[in-house]
């Protein structure tokens, strides 16, 4: 069985100018221990789907899909509650502007603290001893300083650490990173990346990377899904995708990168979109 | 913080000299002079005259006598009434604790009722509750409250003859004043029936002065809520796994606040204004209906004086608001 | 690159046309949004309406609003016992009919708002832009003064103004544009603050724009959307402010059918006539709501913040 699988999800935002299809029947499979990377523009629903898993699309979305499940649980139709014992515990997620997705009114200490007494038994000086060690494991350093630093105190990698820790406070399962590095200094978005990666390694966790950065594709997935507008164009392991694409899309995404650029001016995916009829 | 409150108070200095100008232009700008004015339509002797304006100081260099204004203000004399000769500042005292009382109980009912009505009016965004909260709202807000009053009074004084017309107390009991808030005194006293008499009184007024404040705090409640509501730190309470009372209760309405507070600030000048029309309407024995009576009986040291205090009761009150805003937002306590 | 014309020779009638057709989408657009909200479209309806009446009161009230029927005293409304329908919405004390005082007053309230709006916008526009373009000193006095006026309730303040100028509708106007005015100069000063730096103003800057003509041409077109909305707040401020200084003997003096007026003449028989204290705080409200709905909506409309969602 895998750690989640999703058939046939097709996600719709009612917006002032009618429906908008976000996500048009794709399906999405991870395993326990693996690394999937979910490639595309921005636009192309890589998100909606995974916070369409996590349950946090606002009311204006309608979701449908096949199947919906995370070890065997349907998140279909699992009440709110019920899904609430899940959410930050087995499966995680961590966010693309790790500054803002911290609360400026609530320590650091006190917000890592909290998942721990939502999800745990721990309380009172237990849990701080947790959060250190949590904030010691992602490698921010002087956890005890940091307990009672607030966000607006802390640099964006420092911040997306803290981030880091909340989602791994409970050992999930399932961690889903959307675009983690994306909003980072570029030297910083490395040890970012080498963080995820180890933990993941430690801990046997399955780890979703939704990312528009082939790099970071390249760097961490053992397989990856690629998605235009709405719609899967191609799933394949690492290593295939960058030698053998065989969708137009990709090829199209591969040959915009700076590296395999040739002549004088990068290619963009529009130059592909007529030629390859996507 | 402490920079941050330096800087409050230091901004208050030149606003207040500047008060206390206008409080010492206004019996200046007057048409006629003040001992004229004192006399009233009986008329006074040129000697008479002389010598009143000798003793309020009148016949000196206007900056002269903005020194002494202001020295005197600092030693608590800001000039005597004429209709009941006592000092302006023993007059103020006695009756601010009947516009504390009405002031403070509006602003709790205020408070406690549009800061939830605003908050669940942005849960409920664009259901029929929000519409009705936020169409009643705005009635409160387009309100004239004197007439509101007028209603009131007619439907529950009238009516239902359920609330007094007007005054503090029923003339049944006498007791002392302890805290000048009727309520707690009544209560002090231990008179059966002394403390309903209170509330009865205090009711329609209360509910009339919070009107207004009540509308504009449930406003500010809702947009201030809808738009940390749209913040990324409110996806991750829910992605932690909150239950929705910890992630609207704790994680929004606590960056919600600090806008929330700053309006709060704000009513203070508009639930004084409001006293003016309500203690008018209700006989409230109140520095509202003190400042109407003196204007009409042109007793002017009494407004002079009323116009500096209302002023510095405002800025102070300003200055707290400020304080509990740098106080619940760290990104200000912590620089 | 030597050869290159001169740019100055863009086709100017070709572009006067596409900025007025760009001046016209907008306004389309505008409208949209405005017209999205149901609220505001009611305002604007009641709003219109008020202003047709109160254009045409000598035709549309029934009777002379000063002329007093000597025995109708206190005559109640026609669906009341002892109403007449000459009278549809009563008497007053001394025997005028409600309706036809209402229908007049309407037009000192819509005249007020008018006026005490002109007055304070055009004043607090001026002092902003000049505090805002000037900064410095001129800046820092400005602003203390603003403060000090902000820092007395606007009602104790416009009875203060009153009591030196004398009771009088005029001179509560003055006294209400002079308490209204220091939002509109703050709310001007800050967006100059903000656009003074802006690409597009130091390109005017640069291309030899005089000091005036950037202030007013180049930068307040750019400042006007909090203005409009600060402005229609300002509008049922003032009618609201009006009234009650009438209410308070302050304002328009009896028998000028001032709404606020009206109240205070009404205010003794509250609990023996209803109908004199009612009907003049309706027309007050329901003008001061239709105002405040239409200011709803164009603050909804022209704030780009809302406008994506």
């Amino acid at each position: 069985m895998s750690l989640l699988e999703i058939r046939n999800l097709k996600v719709e935002f009612d917006t002032a100018k009618g429906p908008f299809k976000a996500l048009d029947g794709v399906d999405y499979t991870v395993d326990a221990g693996e690394v999937l990377a979910i490639v595309g523009e921005s636009g192309s629903g890589k998100s909606v789907a995974m916070l369409a898993t996590m349950g946090l699309l606002p009311d204006s979305a309608t979701i449908a899909a096949d199947k919906m499940e995370f070890e065997g649980l349907d998140l279909q139709t699992l009440s709110a509650r019920d899904r609430r014992r899940v959410i930050g515990k087995d499966i995680s997620m961590i966010f693309q502007e790790p500054i803002a997705s911290l609360n400026p009114c609530f320590t650091v200490g006190f917000q890592l603290g909290e998942t721990l007494k939502a999800h745990t038994d721990l309380r009172g000086k237990k849990v701080k001893t947790r959060v250190l060690e949590l904030m010691h494991a992602v490698g921010l350093p002087d956890p005890e300083g940091r307990f009672n630093a607030f966000p607006h105190q802390m640099s964006g990698g420092q911040c997306q650490r803290v981030m880091i820790a909340m989602a791994i406070a409970c050992s999930p399962k399932l961690l889903i990173a959307d675009e983690p590095t994306t909003a980072l200094d570029v030297t910083i978005q490395k040890q970012i990346l080498d963080l995820l990666v180890q933990l993941q390694r430690d801990s046997g966790m399955g780890l979703i990377m939704i990312t528009h950065d082939m790099g970071v594709v390249a760097e961490t997935a053992d397989r990856v899904i690629v998605q235009y507008k709405g719609r899967k164009m191609e799933e394949a392991d690492v290593l295939s995708l960058f030698e053998r694409p065989q969708n137009p899309y990709t090829k199209a995404l591969l040959s915009a990168l700076p590296e395999n650029a040739t002549g004088d001016r990068l290619p963009t995916v529009s130059d592909f979109a007529e030629a390859g009829g996507f | 913080m402490l920079r941050f409150l330096l800087g409050r108070v230091g901004l208050l200095i030149p606003t207040f000299l500047g008060v206390t100008l206008v409080a010492f232009s206004f019996i200046r700008l007057l048409p006629g002079d003040p001992a004229e004015l004192l006399a009233g339509e009986r008329g006074i002797s040129p000697e008479r005259k002389a010598e009143v304006m000798e003793q309020l100081g009148f016949n000196k260099p206007y900056w002269q006598q903005y020194i002494d204004y202001v020295a005197g203000i600092f030693q608590g004399d800001l000039g005597v009434s004429f209709a009941s000769k006592k000092p302006v500042l023993d007059e103020f005292l006695t009756l601010f604790p009947a516009t504390a009382e009405l002031a403070l109980c509006a602003i709790i009912i205020a408070i406690c009722l549009g800061i939830p009505a605003g908050i669940f009016a942005a849960v409920k965004r664009g259901s029929v509750a929000d519409q009705a909260i936020m169409g009643t709202a705005l009635v409160g807000y387009s309100m004239p409250i004197f007439w509101w009053g007028l209603l009131l009074i007619i439907l529950f004084s009238g009516i239902l003859q359920w609330t007094p017309v007007s005054g503090r107390i029923s003339l049944l009991y006498f007791f002392p004043q302890v805290t000048g808030f009727m309520l707690i005194d009544s209560l002090l006293s231990g008179q059966k029936g002394a403390f309903l008499s209170a509330v009865q009184h205090l009711i329609l007024p209360s509910i009339v002065l919070a009107t207004i404040p009540l509308a504009v705090i449930a406003r500010q409640t809702r947009s201030a809520m809808l738009e940390v509501l749209g913040e990324d730190y409110v996806r991750t309470a829910r992605a932690k796994g909150l239950p929705p009372h910890q992630v609207v209760g704790l994680h929004a309405l606590r960056n919600a606040l600090i806008p929330v507070i700053t309006t709060i600030g704000l009513q203070v000048g508009v639930l004084l204004a409001g006293a003016i029309l309500t203690e008018t309407i209700f006989s409230w024995p109140g520095i509202g209906k003190w400042l109407v009576d003196s204007i009409s009986r042109r007793d002017y040291f009494v407004v002079q004086g009323g116009l500096l205090l209302i002023a510095g009761i405002i800025m102070v009150v300003n200055l707290i608001v400020d304080v509990l805003y740098g106080l619940v937002n760290p990104r200000i306590r912590h620089t | 690159m030597k050869n290159q014309p001169p740019a100055v020779s863009a086709d100017l009638t070709q572009l006067e046309k596409e900025s007025r057709s760009a001046t016209k989408a907008q306004l389309a657009e505008f409208w949209y949004y405005f017209s999205q909200n149901k609220g505001a479209v009611v305002g604007l309806v009641i709003f219109s309406a008020l202003v047709v009446v109160a254009a045409l009161a000598p035709w549309v009230a029934p009777h002379d609003p000063g002329f007093q029927f000597r025995e109708n005293f206190l005559t109640p409304p026609f669906w009341e016992d002892g109403g007449t329908t000459s009278f549809l919405l009563g008497t007053d004390a001394v025997g005028r009919d409600i309706l036809s005082r209402l229908i007049y007053g309407a037009r000192f309230s819509l005249f007020i708002g008018i006026i005490v709006v002109a007055v304070s916008l055009t004043g607090g526009i001026v002092i902003g832009l000049i505090a805002g373009y000037m900064r410095g000193i001129v800046d820092t006095l400005i602003m203390r003064l603003m403060d000090i006026i902000l820092s007395f309730p606007s009602l104790l303040l416009a009875l203060v103004l009153v009591a030196i100028l004398g009771p009088g509708l005029v001179n509560a106007m003055i006294a209400i544009a002079i308490v209204l005015q220091p939002h509109f100069v703050r709310l001007t000063r800050a967006a100059v603050l903000a656009e003074r730096n802006r690409d597009y103003v130091v390109a005017a800057r640069v291309a030899g724009a005089g000091h005036i003509r950037l202030m007013f041409k180049t930068i307040l077109p750019n400042c006007l959307a909090p203005l409009i909305v600060q402005a229609t707040l300002a509008f049922s401020n003032a009618i609201l402010d009006a009234a009650a200084l009438g209410f308070l003997g302050m304002g328009a003096q009896p028998p000028t059918p001032e709404w606020g007026t009206m109240l205070s003449e009404a205010r003794e028989f509250i609990l023996s006539a209803w109908w004199v204290v009612t009907f003049p705080g309706i027309a007050i409200l329901v003008t001061v709501l239709a105002i405040n709905l239409v200011g709803d909506g164009l603050r909804d409309a022209l704030d780009p913040k809302l406008k994506r969602s």
